[in-house]
Parts: C-alpha cells; structure tokens; sequence
C-alpha cells in the first residue's frame, strides 16, 4: 500500500478508492503531492475522481476495449520495455501454428466446443507442447471447480523448455500474436465501445507510457468494479499485459494492486473457506482427476516443471499431518483417503438454486448476509425459506437471520411465517476486540490482533464455536464404527484452552500449526523450503509457514512505521516468507543490476554472492544472475538465474496464456450478459464460456442480438459509500454510520431525469429480470450518458447496502442483479447489468409480483427463455 | 475568591484582555473544561487491534476500562495507516458497544411465529445433533463409478471474509473431515 508513494503515475479503474478504501487512498494523495499523474477511469465521477488529474467516463463494461487500446498503442509505436518484456516475459516464446485468434474466427479462439462451451486449449499451447493442453471435457471440469483460482499464485504447468524468437518478428512469437490481436483496438474503436474520447484516450496512454520504463513506474489499481464481471479475470489480465509490456511488474510503484473490501478476505482465500481450495491454493480433490493421492500431487507439482510448485509433495503431506495428525501415516497416504471428493460446481450460487430445490438441508452463515449481499436475493431468501435449519453466527440480527418474518417475499406472500419450515438459531458472535487472532490485509500483510475484552454474554468467537461443535459432534459419532465417521475419528481436533471462560482455543496454538512444526520436536518450522514430504513436518498452510518462524507470532510485530523505512518489514508479516513487493527480482535488469539509481529496490550485491536491497528478495538468495539450469533440471533448480517469475512453469510473466484460463489465452472484448448494444466487434456477443444456470428462476435481460433488449434500456452499477460496509450488517446498525447516509438512493444523470420524468429527491424505482427496488433519486451530473456505436446510452448507480433490518432500511440493489459467472473463477457479475427506470414508487404486495411478470413477458422471458452462449446470428433470431 | 479572580474568570475578560480574542481557545475554557480528561488517558488497557471492515489494515488502539471498550482511535504506528481511521474504523467502538448488539442466542422453531430464548449449551448441542443427522441422511460414499466421494451434499456454509485466519483454518479443517464441501465466503462475491 505504501509503496504507491514510489509510482510516478497511479491508474484507477474499476475502483472509487478514495470512498471505499479512504485511509489507503492517502498514499496516492501522497505520490500525487510528491509529482505522480493520477488518473480515474470510471463509469461515474466519484471522490477518486474528483482529486485525480484526469478523470474518463467510460462505459460499464468496456474496459477491456479500453485496455486493448492502450496494449494496441503501446505495440503500434514500439513502446513496450523491450529489454524487460525480451527477459522476463514470453513475449519471444512462439505458438503452436494450428492456433486461430478471435480475429479470425468473429470473436471465438481456436477449440470451442458447442457441446460443452469450453475449449480444447491444446491448440492455445507452447510449439511442441500441444500435448499439455486440457482438452474441452477437462476445460469444462475446471470451470465447474473454477480452477484458475487454484492457480491464482502459481500459472498452469508446463514443461521448462520453449521455442523462442530473441528477435520478435517470428510470426507466432507471443510479441506478434499479441500484437495482431490488439490492432482492431484502435482509438477510433475505443471511443465507438466504451464512449471515450479519442483525446481523452490519448491522454492515458501517453500518461502510462510516459511514466514506465527503466526510470519511472506506474502503479495500477482496481477493486471489484473489475472482478464481478463474466470477463472479470480477463480483465484483470489485460491490466497484467499492459504492467508486463511496460516493465511495471515486480518493481517500486508499479505492480497490480486489488483493493479487497473485507478485513480478512485475503485471508479466506488463502485459507480458504472455498469449495474448490485447501490451505495454500492446493486443490479440493476431485473425484475423477485427483482419485489417489499420487494424482493429486503430480496434478499440482506436475513433475518436469520449473519452480517452487514441484515441491508440493511436501506440501500436501505436512496438510495432511497437519489435518490428521499421528493417523495421517505413509501407508494411508497421509489419510488422503478420509478428504471428500467434489465432483464439479459447488459454488454458492449453485448451492443457493440446490436449496430451493430442496437438496441442501442445513446452512451456516458466518459473518455474511446473502439475503442483501448476494446476487438475485430473492433466490437466496426462497432458498434459505427451503431450509431444514439455518445457523446465523452474527453481531446483529441480519436480514438472513429475519427473513422468514420481515423480507420482501412476506410482503408479496412468498414467504408465510407459518409455513415456513426452516428452524432458525441465532448465535452472537465476539467482536474484532473480543477475540485475538490474524486477519490478512489487502497487500498479503497478517496483522496480529490483541483481545481488549471477553465477549459478553451467549457471545463467542468462531474459533470457540466450530472447535466446541467439532469436540460435541466427535463426542456424538465416538461409537460409530461407520466408515465415513473415520475422518472425523482421525482429526487432530486438540488445542489448548483459556480465556475467562476456561474453553477458548488459543488463537496462537491455530497460528502454530498453520505455520508448521516438525512432528518429532514439536519446534516451528522457518518456512516453507523446511517442508517434507515423507511425514516429518505438518503444516496447515504452506504460503504462510514463516510466520511463527523461531517460535515468534511475527504477524504481532510492530516496530512504529517512523522507525523503519517505507517497506516496513517489521510490521506484521506478509505471504510468502515476508515478501513485500513479489517477483521483486524483476526489480533489478538481467544481469542484477537495478534498472535505474531511482527505482532500486532488489539487486545482486557480487562481492556477498547474495540478492539484496529493500526488501526480502522474492528468488533463491544466493542464486547469482549468470546462472543457467542443466538441461534435465525440475523445480526450483530449472529457474534461471533472470527468471523472476518463479511460480511459473517458464518463470515469465505470461502476456499469453497458454493454459489456466478458460475463456481465451488473451483477453478480447465481449459485452456484459445484459447489455443494451450489440458487440461492436464480434459476432460473438459475451464471454462463450460464461457460467449460467439455465432455469426460469434465474433469468437473465436479454440482450442484442436477442428480441426485447430494450425492455431494459439503461445500464446500472453499484458500489459502495464511504460510510456503509457491504450488506449494512456492520453498518446501519450504527446511529453515526446511518445517520451520515440514511436512505437508499439511485443516481442518475439530468438527461435521463428528464428522459423518464424523474424529479430530484423524488421516488423512483428500478426493474429487472428479477425484482423491482425503489429508492430516492439523486439527479446529478456525476453521471452522464456516453455516445456509444452511434446511440446514447443512459447508465445509473446504486449503492447496494441497504436492506429491511437496521436502523436505516431500503430497498436491496442486489435483489436486481441476476446469475451469470465468469467461468474462471464463479464470481458474478454485479457491476454492469440493463434495467428499466421508472419514476415512483414500486408496487407493493402481491401486485409487485403481477408487475414484474409483465416486464418478463414483455421481454419474452416469460417460458423461462435464455440466450444461448455462442451468439446465434441475427437472422436466426425471432422464433425463439 | 477574590475580585480579580472572580473577574478573569468570567470568559468575556480573558477575551478581550487575553491572546484569544475570538474566544475558540482559553477564553473559553472553565474549570470544568479543566478538569476533563480524555478517555483515552483514564483507560486501564490499551490492546492494539486492527479494523474490521476493508482490507486495507488500519491499525487501532482500543483502550478498556473497567471491562469496557470506551474508545477505538487509530494506531499512529501502523506503516499502513499512520493514525487514521475512516468513518466506519470510526464508528466501530459502537459497533462493539451498541444496545442494538444481539447478546443472546434466539431460536426460531420451524413455523414459528417468533424468536424465542434458548440456553446457549442447549443451541449447540442441538446444532451438533442436526450435523450428525442431516451428514448421515445425506451421506454419499462413493460415485457411480465406485469411487470415493466421503461427503455429504446437505450442508454448506458462507463466511469467512470477515473472520481471522485461525478461524478460517478450524472451519475448512472441521467441515472437511465432516464431508461438508459446500463451503464458501465473500471472495466468491
């Protein structure tokens, strides 16, 4: 976070930083005081913009137009850092020639399958390396199990050998490719999709390219504005490209910066309370690829790789220990045979569509409140409404705790209390004083908590709660002989309890484990090079092994921020082993010297035969630049002394992704699910791979070229205020918090208010597939409609924190929003969808329900109908 | 008192003969003013915390007395924040201290019309029953293919973002030696 100080040029898209993440923001005010250019791209002028240099209105949706124009100026002119991208990125690897763009085939790569809509990628692949490719079934698995993430810090596998063209003329070197791909995203297009200007364009792309380079960097930054997309991670990826071409990534004031908007939800992603991981990105088994123990770990190590993957023996024995403690041994392979197995989707969206269906009985909700914070909250209500029981484990009486007597679906007589069947147990939980223990910041950092006080009364932590339900469960199941109790015979469920109370597990025991201990000695382990694979050390999570290193909580330090300089690698303790910037060996040139006085930070000290600088170097220490791997090397030993990226399977930074990605190996411009136009590029409209649910309790706006789109002619998004967190659990229970934003609202620009008749401070409301929400309107020239293909098209926002419960209450913007994923990770696509607008209020009662099939059937949605994934030509259109 | 002290009390005096003539400082001040004390100086502890909402990592300082959080201000050492808080790190003491804070388990029986009081002992042995009831009902062994599965497709969870890493820890530990597979939180959102 500090190191934005160091950027000479900080963009901000897909984020309103300074209302979202306002303390954090200080360091780009603090880089703009000391000289940097700022620049906010955004569908709507916020407080980000408002103290930027330069602020562009763009389009909901379009970024990745946008980012391929600035990819397309900076190959056109030559602009990249051409000694960077030659050394530490695949610019020179060259392409299987079977290979076809979506420039050739109108916005599809080469191995779609219409059965499955994946992709075979073997033709996406290294020369010579067609073979590793997953084929369209096993593409199909990993979006189901949304895979990508379980790459998220390491890149598919490959093998360590390449083709490569030094010079980059070969016309399937990744340089050409690329280069190709991008040169229909010109400024002219630019401004045609995402209603830009081209001066305006110019502007950014001078600024970036500007400000890159062997002495200066740019820093770019973004939040969920650019994750809930059903082309989010290509989004993301586009970004990657643009950081890799201009020699921003892994030096000061540079990098990719995501904004997380939770306390601890990197933590949770790092050990993850997520279907499809274990501790340490490892995957969930899967019952087809990973049925022994040997598949799963070569699945993940994948012998004959470069790079620290090939030890994950190691780390998946030490979980296991760490997991099953003396009954995980070398004959059960460690007790891989007690891990349940998924078998494909079980996501949370899934998963809500099961309980409607009838099949998930019983539903813990820990800290989150899917009934305002979801996509579609009418799925997740009716689903909950659907339970056999329901834990709420919260500080307030959430709208998912009250439902089944005060949510919208009782008002429209969805929902009868007395026949609603779900048995309901609310259990207070501690506060963030009342419990100590880690979170994981938003830049890797765990940070410590001390305890203040004892929660009062029924209050508990979740530490408290799943280690006493695990204790009485284990106690309930002590007789069972049954083969599927073993697994909870087998656990290593001991801890050592304190507190007032005498029965609350020691957050630091927890903290042990997860960094690891030799099972002979009991000592905690250094770090993760310590693991073994043969049963003699335990770990609960390989990334984080090093943060008890010596026996000392590391994540408690905290040496004053004015004793240290900028990197303070004193304070708390950041993933992997104190890293504070990664791949920082890319910080130094080739040869290991720092690319310029100015933007030291790593470098090769040849009189000490070690790396060294301002942080800890993210590469073996004493591995000097000059060296090169023999030819049948693996693993770390296969890194090249210039190859930065080292969680690679090449150890570069990947402009084209050959493999881990599901929807193409570089990003292309598909429009939203729903959106009003059709895409200005393709035949293809959106993302072929997207993940949907084909059923008519979640629909989806149509959009071009399917009939009705103007049913739902405007484009809304939603985001945050500064004074409301997510769902108002933890907010509009507070007198300050609400009394500083009481109301819901939408805002929306003068020429739409009077497009639609709507009146300042009046009632509107906002209709889609799903539901209608109203909310007061604020009439401001924040929001302006963009000239778009030649059309004018009308955005709105929304803030989606309001609810029924609390002291302050409103309609919920995420009962709008319907289900379509981006296939590589599940995540939904929240900030961009189509919608009516409406002056005055929404019908209340049963005669809401009678509305809004009107608009379904006006939108021809009223047999359940969905556009199919691979655009089907217009003149085909019409009968469906 | 005398009468000179009796005159340089009264505000209006220290005013106009004083350094502060627009009366925002010590004209202004009364000895109850003086006698006040900051929260923050009376507290019997201070535990250094972070704050709960964002990932940004704002440190705090929460300082307790008598048993009681009676101020959360930002931590001036945090590299990350140096000392400030947004409105929400702001707000969060009442987020602790607020009479709004549910304290006590409520159980709600199916159909029920209302809340009802339930022992928290009680409420956990009986979520313990449901598990072991709802895990054995659900229980699928292997697939068609006779391979192992060992999890039940009847229990999901959400949650996580806004706990700590030890606690995210016990959850997945616990959930997947129960088989449970459906479990997920906010990161997914």
């Amino acid at each position: 976070m500090q190191d934005l100080v160091n950027a000479d040029c900080i963009i901000i898209q897909g984020s309103n930083m300074a209302e979202a993440h306002p303390v954090g923001f200080q360091w780009v005010m603090e880089a703009k005081a000391r000289g940097a250019t700022v620049i906010h791209v955004d569908p709507r002028f916020t407080r980000t913009s408002a103290v930027s240099d330069d602020f562009l209105p763009i389009r909901a949706g379009s970024d990745i137009a946008f980012l391929g124009g600035v990819v397309n100026h900076i190959l056109t002119r030559g602009l990249d850092f051409r000694e960077y991208v030659l050394a530490y990125t695949n610019a020179a690897t060259i392409v299987n020639a079977n290979f076809k763009d979506t420039e050739d085939l109108d916005g599809l790569f080469s191995g779609y399958d219409d059965e499955t809509h994946a992709y075979d990628t073997s033709t996406w692949q290294y020369e010579g390396h067609e073979e590793h490719g997953p084929g369209a079934a096993e593409s199909h698995v990993a979006r189901e199990t949304a895979a990508a993430q379980q790459h998220e810090s390491h890149g598919r596998p490959l093998p360590t050998q390449t083709l490569r063209d030094e010079t980059l003329q070969h016309p399937r070197c990744v340089y050409q490719i690329l280069k190709r791909h991008f040169a229909r995203y010109t400024p002219e297009v630019v401004e045609r999709v995402c209603g830009v200007s081209r001066e305006d364009f110019a502007t950014v792309c001078d600024a970036w390219t500007r400000n890159s380079g062997r002495d200066r960097t740019t820093a770019l930054v973004y939040s969920v504005g650019w994750t809930q997309h059903s082309v989010g991670v290509q989004y993301i990826r586009t970004g990657a490209i643009i950081q890799l071409l201009l020699g921003n990534m892994g030096r000061p004031g540079g990098g990719v910066l995501a904004l997380r908007g939770h306390a601890s939800i990197q933590g949770s992603t790092d050990i993850p309370t997520l279907f499809n991981l274990l501790p340490g990105y490892l995957p969930m088994p899967h019952h087809e690829q990973h049925e022994t123990y040997r598949q799963w770990v070569d699945a993940i190590r994948h012998p004959g790789q470069k790079g620290f993957w090939a030890d994950a023996g190691a780390y998946c024995a030490s979980l296991l220990k760490a997991y099953f403690g003396e009954n995980a041994t070398a004959d059960n392979d460690w007790g891989y045979g007690f891990l349940p197995r998924i078998t494909g989707d079980h996501g949370t969206y899934r998963t809500t569509l099961d309980m409607i269906d009838g099949k998930v009985k019983g539903y813990f909700l820990l800290g989150q409140n899917p009934a305002i914070g979801s996509a579609h909250g009418r799925a997740q209500r009716l689903g909950m409404a659907n339970l056999d029981w329901l834990v709420v484990r919260d500080l307030y009486l959430i709208e998912s705790a009250t439902f089944w007597k005060d949510g919208p679906e009782v008002a429209t007589g969805e929902i009868v209390p007395e026949d609603c069947r779900t048995e309901v147990f609310f259990l207070p939980a501690a506060s963030h004083v009342e419990k100590e223990g880690t979170f994981t910041q938003t830049q890797r950092v765990l940070q410590w908590r001390e305890k203040a006080v004892e929660p009062p009364e029924d209050c508990r932590s979740e530490l408290w709660f799943f280690y006493q339900l695990g204790r009485l469960v284990r106690d309930k199941l002590a007789g069972s002989t049954l083969g599927r109790d073993r697994a909870v015979h087998a656990l290593a469920w001991t801890y050592p309890v304190g507190g007032e109370r005498h029965d609350e597990p020691s957050a630091e025991a927890v903290l042990r484990e997860i960094n690891g201990y030799d099972v002979e000695t009991g000592e905690a382990l250094p770090g993760y090079l310590q693991l073994k694979d043969d049963g003699s050390t335990a770990c609960g999570c390989w990334i984080y092994s090093g943060v008890f290193a010596d026996g000392v909580n590391q994540a408690a330090r905290r040496k004053p921020g004015r004793e240290q300089d900028l990197t303070a690698a004193e304070w708390g303790w950041a993933w992997p082993m104190n890293r504070r910037i990664m791949y920082n060996r890319a910080s130094a040139d080739p040869e290991g010297r720092p690319w310029s006085a100015r933007k030291a930070y790593v470098w090769w000290d040849p009189d000490k035969g070690e790396w060294t600088g301002k942080d800890i170097p993210d590469f073996e220490k004493t591995k000097p630049p000059t060296y090169r791997p023999p030819e049948d090397a693996t693993g770390p030993a296969a890194l090249a002394g210039d190859d930065p990226f080292i969680q690679q399977g090449d150890g570069k930074g990947w402009l084209f992704a050959p493999g881990g990605l599901i929807d193409g190996p570089m990003p292309t411009h598909y429009e939203p699910v729903e959106s009003p136009v059709r895409n200005p590029l393709y035949g293809q409209q959106a993302n072929p791979t997207r993940k949907v649910y084909d059923r008519s309790d979640s629909l989806l706006n149509p959009a071009p070229p399917e009939p009705h789109a103007e049913v739902f002619p405007y484009v809304f998004s939603t985001s945050r205020l500064t004074e409301h967190h997510t769902a108002g659990g933890m907010s509009r229970q507070l007198a300050y918090l609400s009394e500083l934003q009481p109301e819901m609202f939408i805002e929306v620009s003068p020429a739409l208010a009077d497009e639609r008749g709507l009146a300042h401070l009046g009632w509107a409301h906002v209709v889609t597939a799903r539901a209608a929400i109203e909310a007061r309107v604020l009439v401001t020239e924040r929001m302006r409609p963009l000239r778009v293909d030649d059309r004018m098209i009308h955005q709105v926002w929304l803030p989606y924190h309001f609810g029924f419960a609390g002291l302050v209450t409103g309609d919920a913007a995420n009962d709008l929003i319907g289900i379509a994923l981006d296939p590589n990770v599940l995540i939904q696509e929240s900030k961009v969808g189509t919608c009516d607008v409406r002056p005055g209020r929404r019908p209340v009662g049963p005669a809401l329900l009678g509305y809004l099939a009107d608009y379904r059937r006006r939108a021809g949605l009223d047999n359940g109908h969905h556009a199919p994934l691979r655009t089907v030509p217009a003149r085909h259109q019409g009968e469906s | 008192m005398g009468v000179r002290t009796w005159i340089e009390g009264w505000p209006v005096y220290r005013q106009l003969t004083g350094t502060d003539p627009l009366g925002r400082g010590a004209a202004a001040r009364s000895p109850h003013t003086d006698a006040l004390t900051p929260r923050t100086e009376t507290a019997d502890s201070v535990a250094r915390s972070v704050c709960p909402y964002c990932a940004v990592g704002c440190g705090q300082r929460v300082f307790v007395k008598d048993g009681t959080v009676t101020q959360i201000e930002g931590d001036p050492d945090s590299p990350i924040s140096r000392g400030r808080l947004c409105p929400k790190g702001s707000a969060s003491k009442s987020l602790v201290t607020s009479d709004r804070r549910q304290r006590t388990v409520l159980y709600r029986r199916p159909y029920g019309p209302q809340w009802e009081p339930l022992d928290l002992d009680t409420a956990m042995d009986m979520i313990a029953d449901r598990v072991v009831k709802t895990r054995a009902q659900t229980w699928q062994d292997r697939d068609d293919a006779g391979r192992p599965l060992n999890r039940t497709m009847g229990i999901a969870s959400l949650g996580g973002a806004t706990l700590d890493n030890e606690e995210n820890y016990l959850i997945k530990k616990l959930f997947t030696a129960l088989g449970a597979i459906q479990i997920e939180n906010q990161a997914r959102i």
